[in-house]
C-alpha cells in the first residue's frame, strides 16, 4: 500500500516536472527537418528498396547523392565528377524525377557567407549535370549555408562531410 | 510639481570609456584608461500608494542592474546603508551616504493609479552635496514597469557619463532549440537585458538574421518558408509579414534597412553568384549595386545613408569594402591577417564592427572606416554577427560553443574590449539586432 502511494506520488512529481519542463517551443508543431534538408527524399523512398535501380534508395546508396568540397572551395574533386556522372546517367534513365540540389557549408564561416558559398557549391553541381545533358528545367538549387550539418562534431572529419552538395530527388513533371 | 521634462542635450564625446573624476561635478569620463567603477546607491523607491508597493523594490533593482551592467558603476551593498529613503522630498542626508562611500545616489518614488504607473527620480552627487540635473517623472503602464526603470537608468547614465544612453531598447534575435543537426529556429524579441521575451514566428521554418528598422517597429529577416531563402518584412506590433524578394530561381538574404527606413539593401544569389541589391520597400523596385563573379554580401549603410560597407571574396578571401549607396567601385578597408566578414557601421559613424576569422579562431573587432586602428574585442571558437547598442558603446554578438553539444548564445562587450558578458536567454540564441532607443 505504501509502495503504491509512493509510486503515485512519484508519478505526480514526474508529471509536474514534465509540465515545468515545457519550454518556449512547446505547443508548436514538431517539424521534421529531414523533410527538407539532409534526407535523401521524403517520398518515394519506399517504392522499391535499394535493390530496385529505379528507386530513390538506389540513387542514394548506389549512385551516390552527394559530393564533398574542400574548405572554402566550390570546385569539384575527381571523385565528385565520378559521382555526378553516375547521377547524370540515373537522371537520364529516370526522366520522371526532378531534383533540388542542396548546397551546404561547415560551421567554420560566417552565416551569410556560408549561404553564398553553399549556393556556389549547389550551382557547381547543377552546371555540371546540365553540361552532361540533364535538362536544366529538372534541377533547382538551394543553399542552407551552415544551418543543416549532418555531422555535429567540431573537427575536420565532421566538417568534411558537411561541406557537401546533395541531390535530393522528387517525383514530378519537369518544366 | 517641480518636475519638468528635461531635454538633455548630450555631448557626443568621441572618447571611449571611464575614469572617475573626483574634482568638480560628479562625472564618469569614458576613456581608454583602466576603470574603477563608481560606487552608487539606489535604495528601494518610495511607494506613494499601496498599489505601488510591489514595484518599489523591483524598479530600484532594474536601475541597479542596468547601471552595474555597464561595468562603469558598482552598487554599495544595501546592508551598509545608514539612512533609508522614506520620503522622496525629504532632504538627503549626504553625510550618511558619504560614510558608505556612495558617490552617486539615485532616489525614486512610484505611484500606481489603475493601470498607470508613474515614476519620479532624482540623482545626487553625494560628495558635493548637489543634485545632478533636475527631478524627472515618467508615466507608463504597470505592465511596462521595466521600461520605466530603464528610462530612469538611462537618465542617470546620461547625466553622469555625458553619453547617449541605451537601456530602454530591445533586441530581436533568433531563438534556437535542439542539437546542431536538428536545430529549430524562430524569431524572438526581448528587452536589451533579456527580459520580456516574445516570439514573432513559429519554428516550423528556418529563419536567419533579423534586422531592426531605424524606428524599431519593423524587422527584416530571411526565412525558408517557401523552401528557399527569401527576405521578409515583419511588423513588430501586428506580427504581420510579407515577402519582399521572391524572384524565381534566386535566393535573397542578408537584408538591412537604410537609415531612413525606406530602402532595404540585401544579397541576391543566382547561378552561383551572390551580389548586393537594394530595393525600395514601398514600390518594390530593385537595383543591382555590385556585379562581380565573387561573393558580395552582408551590406550595412553608413548612418548618413551615403555609403555601404560589405564583405566580398573578390581578392580570394573574405574582406571588407566600402562603396557609395548607388554602387560604383568599392574600396577595400581590411588588410590584416585572416578573413573579415559581417561588417556593421556604428550609429556614430566612426567605426565598423566585424567578424574576423584567423588561425582557427573567431573574433569580434572594430576598425575605423578607413580600416585603420583595428582592435579585436573578443576571441573564441566561434564569435560572429556584431550589432551596435543605440549609443555605439556596446556590441552584442553570437557566440557558439564547440563540439557535438555546441550551443549558441548572446554576449555583449564594450568597444573598449571590457565588460564581456552573456545576455540571459531561455534556450539558445543567435543573430541579435539591437533596436534604437525607444521613444
Amino acid at each position: 500500500m505504501k509502495m503504491i502511494t509512493k509510486a503515485l506520488l512519484l508519478t505526480g512529481v514526474l508529471a509536474l516536472a514534465a509540465c515545468s519542463n515545457k519550454n518556449d517551443f512547446a505547443g508548436d508543431d514538431v517539424v521534421d527537418l529531414n523533410a527538407g534538408a539532409n534526407a535523401g527524399a521524403g517520398f518515394g523512398a519506399d517504392a522499391g528498396g535499394a535493390s530496385d535501380p529505379r528507386s530513390v534508395a538506389f540513387f542514394q546508396q548506389n549512385v551516390g547523392d552527394r559530393v564533398l568540397f574542400d574548405v572554402d572551395q566550390s570546385s569539384l574533386t575527381g571523385q565528385g565528377r565520378i559521382i555526378l556522372d553516375g547521377q547524370t546517367r540515373w537522371l537520364t534513365e529516370n526522366s520522371d524525377y526532378t531534383a533540388i540540389i542542396e548546397g551546404h557549408a561547415d560551421e567554420q564561416g560566417t552565416r551569410e557567407y556560408n549561404v553564398a558559398l553553399g549556393e556556389r557549391r549547389a550551382n557547381t553541381v547543377r552546371d555540371y549535370l546540365v553540361s552532361k545533358g540533364v535538362p536544366s528545367s529538372r534541377l533547382r538549387v538551394v543553399s542552407y549555408g551552415k544551418e543543416r550539418p549532418i555531422e555535429i562534431c567540431s573537427a575536420e572529419d565532421c566538417y568534411a562531410k558537411n561541406r557537401r552538395a546533395v541531390t535530393v530527388l522528387a517525383a514530378g513533371l519537369s518544366g | 510639481m517641480t518636475f519638468r521634462v528635461m531635454i538633455a542635450v548630450l555631448a557626443m564625446l568621441a572618447m571611449p570609456f571611464v575614469a572617475v573624476a573626483q574634482n568638480g561635478p560628479l562625472r564618469i569620463e569614458i576613456t581608454e584608461g583602466v576603470v574603477e567603477p563608481m560606487p552608487f546607491a539606489a535604495p528601494d523607491f518610495v511607494a506613494e500608494s499601496t498599489a505601488a508597493n510591489e514595484f518599489a523594490e523591483q524598479l530600484a533593482r532594474v536601475v541597479v542592474s542596468d547601471l552595474q551592467g555597464t561595468g562603469l558603476f558598482r552598487e554599495v551593498p544595501r546592508a551598509a546603508y545608514i539612512s533609508q529613503i522614506t520620503s522622496f522630498d525629504a532632504p538627503v542626508q549626504y553625510a550618511d551616504w558619504k560614510a558608505v562611500n556612495a558617490q552617486a545616489l539615485v532616489t525614486g518614488a512610484v505611484n500606481v493609479n489603475g493601470t498607470t504607473l508613474s515614476v519620479k527620480f532624482r540623482v545626487y552627487d553625494v560628495f558635493s552635496g548637489t543634485e545632478i540635473g533636475s527631478g524627472l517623472q515618467f508615466a507608463g503602464t504597470t505592465q511596462g514597469w521595466r521600461r520605466m526603470a530603464h528610462k530612469v537608468a538611462d537618465q542617470v547614465y546620461a547625466r553622469i557619463t555625458g553619453e547617449q544612453p541605451y537601456f530602454d531598447s530591445r533586441v530581436v534575435y533568433v531563438a534556437e532549440q535542439g542539437p546542431k543537426d536538428k536545430r529549430l529556429k524562430r524569431l524572438a524579441i526581448m528587452d536589451y537585458d533579456g527580459a520580456n521575451v516574445q516570439f514573432l514566428t513559429g519554428s516550423e521554418h528556418l529563419v536567419l538574421a533579423p534586422r531592426f528598422s531605424p524606428t524599431g517597429d519593423r524587422v527584416l529577416y530571411t526565412s525558408y518558408e517557401t523552401g528557399f531563402p527569401r527576405i521578409y518584412l515583419l511588423d513588430v506590433g501586428s506580427v504581420q509579414r510579407r515577402v519582399l524578394e521572391s524572384q524565381e530561381g534566386s535566393m535573397s538574404f542578408a537584408p538591412r534597412f537604410s537609415p531612413d527606413g525606406r530602402t532595404v539593401v540585401y544579397s541576391l544569389a543566382r547561378g552561383g553568384n551572390t551580389d548586393i541589391y537594394r530595393m525600395d520597400i514601398t514600390s518594390g523596385t530593385s537595383a543591382r549595386l555590385t556585379s562581380a563573379p565573387s561573393i558580395e554580401t552582408a551590406p550595412s549603410y553608413s548612418p548618413d545613408g551615403t555609403r555601404i560597407v560589405f564583405e566580398s571574396d573578390r581578392s580570394g578571401s573574405q574582406q571588407i569594402y566600402i562603396m557609395g549607396a548607388n554602387g560604383g567601385e568599392p574600396k577595400r578597408i581590411s588588410f590584416g591577417q585572416g578573413r573579415y566578414g559581417t561588417p556593421v557601421w556604428s550609429p556614430r559613424g566612426d567605426l565598423i564592427a566585424f567578424t574576423k576569422q584567423s588561425k582557427g579562431r573567431f573574433h569580434i573587432g572594430v576598425m575605423k572606416t578607413d580600416g585603420s586602428e583595428e582592435r579585436l574585442l573578443t576571441a573564441s571558437f566561434l564569435d560572429e554577427g556584431p550589432t551596435w547598442s543605440p549609443n555605439g558603446r556596446v556590441i552584442m554578438f553570437t557566440r557558439e560553443t564547440q563540439g557535438a553539444s555546441g550551443k549558441a548564445s548572446l554576449y555583449s562587450v564594450d568597444i573598449s574590449g571590457r565588460n564581456l558578458k552573456p545576455i540571459p536567454t531561455t534556450g539558445g540564441a543567435s543573430d541579435p539586432s539591437w533596436s534604437p532607443l525607444q521613444r
